[in-house]
């Protein structure tokens, strides 16, 4: 069971859904917070699903506030960076060029993609701390 | 991580985060915890200035750039302004260079781009 754990991370590594950051938390977990990793894990699929709920509704509205939508995306990267997330980190910067550039089409695209990566990343995120507990 | 983590919590250190992103606020709050440092965490830089206001006192200030209400910038003038002489380390994903400058002149010691890892923080603390 520990190596499935381990391979498991070793592949959201391989992939480059995480960075070393997400090392960086885990060395933070001690007796006194043994599920701190899951629980940052869990707060950032919270705050970010919030985000993606907020960016998505602007969107739909159809007029682009860029400076609110790169306000939105500027959140979006700061919790993706400290927890690692490395996909959903890059597509956070693109997205965030795009508005800088005022490109509608761009972030929407970007914004398609950056939803499918952070599915993903969660899922497996889940997967992996399933399988830590086993 | 290479190397051991550092234990002050004899040296009774006191530090402070200001961040609006409650992800990087649990994260920086572990990482002070983790290297034995007291802290507060506030959500934005005119909660900052409120607690100094009250009274509280602190060693390091891990201030954040950009908050709604009272930003980084903002809140780092007005501590100076007060007197405050605790070290601010400017925190931010945000590291063009003209917005370095701004805020390092608002009255930072130290810049750091996020995110935050256990030997970033330790090194503020060689006295």
């Amino acid at each position: 069971m520990q190596r499935q754990v381990a391979l498991i991370k070793q592949s959201l590594f391989d992939q480059g859904y995480l960075d070393e950051q997400f090392m960086e938390l885990e060395e933070l977990q001690d007796d006194a917070n043994p599920n701190f990793v899951e629980e940052v894990a869990t707060l950032y699929f919270k705050d970010s699903a919030r985000l993606i709920n907020n960016i998505d509704q602007a969107l739909e509205r159809g007029s682009f506030d860029f400076n609110r939508l790169d306000s939105y995306m500027h959140q979006f990267k700061g919790s993706s960076t400290s927890i690692g997330a490395s996909k959903v980190k890059t597509e956070c910067t693109m997205f965030r060029e795009y508005c800088r550039a005022g490109n509608a089409e761009g972030c929407l695209r970007t914004f398609k993609q950056l939803k499918k990566e952070h599915a993903t990343l969660r899922k497996k995120l889940e997967q992996y701390f399933q399988a830590s507990k086993r | 991580m290479a190397g051991e983590v550092p234990n002050l919590a004899e040296s009774k250190l006191r530090a402070l985060v200001v961040d609006d992103n409650l992800v990087n606020q649990m994260t920086h709050h572990k990482l002070l915890d983790r290297l034995g440092i007291q802290n507060d965490v506030v959500c934005n830089g005119q909660e900052a200035v409120d607690v100094h206001c009250s009274g509280r006192n602190y060693d390091l200030i891990l201030m954040d750039m950009e908050m709604p209400i009272m930003n980084g910038i903002q809140a780092t003038k007005i501590l100076r302004e007060m007197g405050i002489e605790s070290k601010i380390a400017g925190v931010t994903t945000r590291a063009e260079e003209e917005e370095r400058k701004e805020f390092m002149e608002a009255g930072l010691n130290y810049f750091q781009e996020k995110p935050l890892t256990i030997s970033k923080l330790a090194s503020k603390f060689k006295y």
